[in-house]
């Protein structure tokens, strides 16, 4: 060291370099824990640093809600009961709020690949810390960036007329927190194996677009041929989206007749061959989804060169 | 050295008996013992050694990188590993630091099979990459926040460690930079303070000053050696500076893959036996010869003067003065450098040898492109 002893801050250092030897960090839960929470903060702070992106998040739904959305609704417009009450951008919301968190969460995953071109992976990879600490942190990090553009996206609830009931704001975040965490758990599986930036993108470009259009965020789900309904069953949006739209449904100041012919013609249950999916099964095969390549991705990561 | 090892290793023991921390250092340590491929950290085993590494072989499909190579690293010691880059530096290291799979072969660190107990070796061992690994779009004390909270630092230790390591590396005023903002030389100074961050058992530190300005490098070798002084560490590192690895206590020159050698630096250069004498005189060529005549010697010219080797050159100066009959204008001798260490081992200069590795890459590319991997 080239510190004089002179003053008296010098000589505080002194004292701080008594105090180091060498360390031993403990295992444990505690430090496990330590470990997501950092790997979530860094997501954090990388999405407040860069603002450009969660602007361009935001392009695509709204696009999709007021171009598409106001567009559609001249053409949809004699099939819709009481068109004079109700606007096709209601209908078409909750699908739209879906596809506000899917970029973020996927593209949140996507930074791995990054880090692996930019060597931060390394960093990561060689810390004292278990693989899954890594994963569930980069996971629930990538979920809360997610779910925070679509807090904004549902702000604009109000130009698709639909109401800010606490109630139906509080369920609309946890659903969006849900499906947020099982993309991200997916783009993290993705991450694993592709060693390419580009490629990540090409791939997730392939697979989003495909996942938004079966999700049913565009068309009522009844009446579909039978290879399509099976496409769209087969969709883990779909079990969000149709949730989404259900509750949104029902918080809607129509007159209860409409209201109820609304719901059964635009948000009909999900079936599977005429069995209905309850809700708590809808939202579970969700986080089961999640929860599944969340560890498929924990064990590619545990794998070593 | 043995003895200032075994007073430093009863002074921890000491220290241990008084600190808590410690001593729950030593119940983690005493659960690994539990494991079954785990070896005992404190053990007071018979050998001393930190690392221990035995036929030790690495694969790349056709390439072969590290050909079977054993040493041992003794607690405390400076560990240098000295060779052209290709030569397998960087191979051993990843294996070293769990980073990769040996193809046959075993390295112990810290007491922990690096295949088989990674967990335990990681977090015994402080690493500095010859890439940069930090996170540019954070700030730098991000970065090391980062770290701290990875490696388990204490919390309450977190502020002044990183300020101590950051004054270190004359960063701390920088600390709310974007590391984005920093010089190539910032961005290693900031990766040597972070591997520092944790106080660890084991650093290693792969070509830790490459592309840094003279200043820089002697302010980190002087804070190498002074941690050295004051901790009870270990540090590993690999370069292909001649100059950084005389700061090493031992050296162990790799060159395609094998130890060629390994001792101290002096007895290495003992080891090459002879001193580097040059003389200017007022008639080279007639000197020349009358070396050879007189003395046997084998002399040429270079870099402007007549240069030879014998075995102790300042006992051979007034020899020289006695019996050569042309006038001698100035005399200079040298011992060897660990340059002459390495060409006559190898028989190549390191700079050479690069040259060499580099075609080699070359040809293993092609190689790679043209025919595929496997």
């Amino acid at each position: 060291m080239t510190t004089q002893v002179t003053d008296p801050s010098a000589a505080d250092a002194n004292i701080v370099v008594d105090r180091i030897r060498v360390s031993v960090p403990e295992r444990g839960l505690r430090h496990d824990l330590r470990a997501v929470g950092i790997v979530w903060r860094r997501e954090l702070i990388r999405f407040r640093t860069d603002r450009l992106r969660a602007i361009t998040a935001l392009v695509q739904p709204f696009l999709f809600l007021f171009i598409l959305g106001t567009g559609l609704s001249r053409l949809a417009g004699g099939s819709l009961p009481h068109s004079a009450d109700f606007d096709f951008k209601t209908f078409i919301y909750p699908g739209v709020l879906a596809m506000s968190v899917l970029f973020t969460a996927i593209f949140s995953a996507g930074s791995i690949v990054w880090d692996r071109e930019f060597g931060f992976l390394r960093e990561i990879l060689v810390a004292p810390v278990s693989r899954a600490s890594i994963v569930i942190g980069k996971c629930l990090g990538g979920a809360t960036i997610a779910t925070f553009q679509g807090v904004i996206f549902l702000c604009l609830a109000w130009f698709a007329h639909v109401p800010y009931n606490p109630v139906l704001i509080l369920s609309l975040i946890g659903m969006l927190l849900l499906l947020s965490f099982t993309l991200t758990a997916f783009g993290v599986m993705m991450a694993a194996r592709i060693k390419q930036f580009q490629a990540f993108m090409a791939l997730t470009q392939m697979l989003i677009m495909p996942l938004f259009f079966l999700s049913g965020a565009l068309y009522p789900l009844n009446g579909l041929p039978t290879w399509l309904t099976v496409l769209t069953r087969l969709d883990p949006l779909t079990y969000v989206v149709g949730p989404m739209r259900h509750i949104v449904f029902t918080h809607l100041s129509l007159p209860p007749q409409l209201s109820a012919e609304i719901s059964a013609r635009l948000a009909p249950s999900i079936t599977w061959g005429g069995w209905v999916v309850p809700l708590w099964l809808s939202l579970g095969i969700v986080a089961v989804m999640g929860l599944a390549m969340m560890s498929v991705a924990i064990g590619e990561f545990s794998k070593t060169e | 050295m043995p003895e200032s090892n075994a007073a430093s290793l009863a002074a921890r023991h000491l220290t241990g008996l008084a600190d808590p921390r410690s001593r729950e250092a030593a119940a983690v340590a005493a659960q690994a013992d539990a494991r079954p491929d785990g070896r005992p950290l404190d053990g007071g085993s018979a050998s001393d050694a930190v690392i221990s590494v035995s036929g030790l072989v690495k694969r790349y499909g056709d390439v072969e990188a590290v050909r079977g190579i054993d040493f041992e690293v003794t607690r405390g010691e400076t560990f240098g590993f000295l060779g052209p880059n290709g030569a397998g530096k960087t191979t051993t290291i990843k294996i070293l630091c769990t980073l990769a799979n040996a193809t046959a072969g075993s390295a112990l660190v810290a007491g922990y099979n690096s295949a088989t107990s990674r967990d335990a070796v990681r977090r015994n061992i402080g690493l500095v990459f010859q890439d940069t690994t930090l996170d540019t779009y954070l700030t730098a004390e991000q970065n090391l926040r980062f770290h701290a909270e990875m490696y388990g630092v204490p919390k309450a230790a977190v502020l002044p460690r990183m300020r101590q390591v950051m004054d270190m590396v004359g960063l701390w005023d920088r600390k709310d930079s974007l590391v984005s903002t920093f010089s190539g030389g910032m961005q290693r100074r900031l990766e040597i303070a972070r591997g520092l961050l944790h106080a660890p058992r084991v650093l290693f530190l792969d070509e830790p000053t490459v592309g840094l300005d003279p200043q820089t490098r002697s302010s980190i070798w002087a804070y190498i050696n002074d941690l050295k002084q004051r901790e009870d560490i270990t540090i590993f590192l690999t370069t292909h500076y001649m100059d950084e690895a005389e700061n090493c206590d031992r050296i162990a020159i790799i060159d395609h893959g094998k130890i060629v050698a390994i001792d101290t630096p002096e007895a290495l250069k003992a080891s090459v036996g002879k001193d580097r004498v040059q003389i200017q005189t007022a008639d080279d060529a007639g000197a020349i010869r009358a070396l050879a005549d007189t003395f046997g010697l084998d002399a040429a010219m270079h870099d402007g003067a007549i240069t030879f080797s014998v075995a102790s050159g300042e006992e051979f100066v007034p020899r020289l003065f006695g019996e050569l009959s042309i006038p001698i204008r100035s005399v200079s001798v040298s011992r060897p450098s660990l340059d002459d260490v390495f060409m006559s081992y190898t028989g190549t200069t390191i700079r050479d040898a690069e040259g060499g590795a580099g075609n080699e890459f070359m040809r293993n590319m092609h190689k790679m492109r043209s025919g595929g991997r496997r």
